[in-house]
């Protein structure tokens, strides 16, 4: 086995970097991910069928085609209509978006959890729609679904090196970089490695989270 | 939008080659899920052990990255060089055999414990009862989230063209940096996409519906008991959600 220590060494510095440009694109991937998701699933529950239809039909398209894809669409073509992101601005955008039909699903499933006593109670304390939503379904809804939506920042972690491809400097971007400069492959293990050593760890954190939330509920 | 030298030579190729990868990697994938599935259920606590690392691991590894380290760092470590298309299989059915092993093993462990009993009863050996009793029963739970994690390796497909292998999402690109034209390519690539995706959909429900008949659970059964909501339980793993 060609295995050279001090390759690994050498890499470390640029490894860390890339470590901060993942999780950087990981957090706020998530948070629009999150947000853009309630959108999308309180718009399947519209009354009007046509802000529910088309919302429908982009959700569907955009989570039956490749994330990858999406990716280049945004970063070569977005560009010719309207201002162009930088790779990373672009590879947020695109795991957020990605991310977001999933999400809604979660969502969706979790607000058609909430017992429809809870709506009938606010319909018949008047209360608004917005504040119906706000302080009486939204807080149940979310708090079921806290462990799937874990889950998915885990695959959105597993898809994030995707865009080093559009030439966003991650942990993987960064592996790749090293190697071919230095004809080396050992960049693309300690990365590989990493990801292990992120995805474990919050792995059990979702489980453990699984379980005390499905006791207390 | 394309030459027509372009498009036999690079995009219809490409679209063979995407269904290609898709069909061997989801074929190996299946051997890997019901493999690792069955042994995660196995007497033996080593086997389950290995059987859960294997798990694990491929689980929270991405396959990008796995598909990169076979193609470039496989050679250079152990001098062992795959072509790249069966490198990239390689990656995808490995990881996403990974995430069927987990349907496999939820489905064989919801068939109900008595079915199982009744085997041993009837004096059946422990293959027959898994060939005969628990496979059959266990297989239209499994179609729904294979299905989904089908659409997840068709998108994951498009990941064998950072290594060279030149499926559509390859022919794309050369198609983008040949005519400078972007917009009609890719929107081209994400239809198709979405094209096939819809097909298989089509094609699996066709699958569970005749599963189920083969095992006494026709329509009538379907329309008594409705569909549990989909969403939750699965999580990342079925990614996609109800479908």
């Amino acid at each position: 086995m060609n295995w050279d220590w001090s390759v690994v060494d050498e890499f470390m510095p640029r490894f860390w970097d890339g470590v901060g440009v993942t999780l950087r694109a990981l957090l706020f991937g998530s948070l629009i991910a999150f947000a853009l998701g309630l959108v999308w699933a309180m718009a399947q529950r519209s009354g009007h069928r046509w802000v529910r239809w088309p919302v429908n039909a982009v959700t569907e398209f955009i989570r039956d085609t490749p994330l990858l894809v999406q990716l280049f669409f945004l970063y070569y073509v977005l560009p010719e209509w309207g201002p162009s992101m930088s790779a990373l601005t672009t590879g947020i955008v695109g795991l957020g978006l990605h991310y977001s039909t999933y999400t809604a699903e979660v969502y969706r499933a979790g607000i058609g959890g909430v017992p429809a006593g809870q709506w009938e109670a606010a319909t018949a304390l008047s209360l608004p729609r917005s504040r119906t939503w706000i302080a009486v379904i939204l807080p149940q809804a979310i708090r079921r679904v806290v462990p799937a939506l874990g889950n998915y920042v885990i695959s959105m972690l597993k898809d994030s090196p995707m865009i080093a491809v559009i030439g966003a400097l991650d942990m993987f971007g960064q592996a790749e970089g090293y190697s071919n400069e230095t004809f080396t492959a050992e960049a693309y293990t300690v990365v590989g490695i990493a990801f292990l050593v992120i995805a474990y760890p919050a792995s059990l954190l979702i489980r453990y989270l699984e379980r005390r939330l499905a006791l207390t509920r | 939008m394309m030459t027509e030298g372009m498009f036999t030579n690079y995009f219809l190729p490409g679209i063979w080659i995407t269904i290609q990868v898709t069909l061997y990697s989801a074929a190996l994938g299946l051997v890997v899920a019901f493999a690792i599935g069955r042994l995660r259920a196995s007497r033996l606590w080593i086997v389950r052990f290995l059987a859960g690392c294997y798990f694990e691991i491929f689980r929270g590894l991405s396959a990008l990255i796995l598909m990169f380290w076979l193609v470039f760092a496989l050679p250079v470590m152990f001098r062992w060089q795959l072509v790249p298309l069966w490198a990239a299989v390689l990656a995808l059915g490995l990881t996403y055999g990974a995430y069927g092993s987990e349907v496999v093993r939820g489905a064989l462990a919801a068939v109900p414990a008595a079915q199982r009993e009744a085997g041993i009863a009837l004096g059946f050996t422990r293959f027959q009862r898994l060939r005969r009793i628990e496979l059959p029963q266990a297989w239209p739970e499994m179609l729904p989230p294979f299905n989904n994690l089908l659409i997840e390796l068709l998108k994951g497909s498009a990941l064998v063209s950072t290594v060279t292998v030149a499926d559509m999402t390859f022919a794309g690109n050369l198609v983008r940096l040949g005519s400078n034209e972007s917009a009609p390519i890719y929107t081209l690539l994400l239809v198709l996409y979405f094209v096939m995706a819809f097909l298989l959909t089509r094609g699996m429900r066709l699958l569970e519906r005749r599963a189920k008949a083969n095992v006494g659970q026709g329509r009538l059964r379907a329309s008594l008991a409705p569909r549990e909501e989909a969403g939750e339980g699965h999580g990342a793993l079925t990614a996609g959600g109800a479908r």
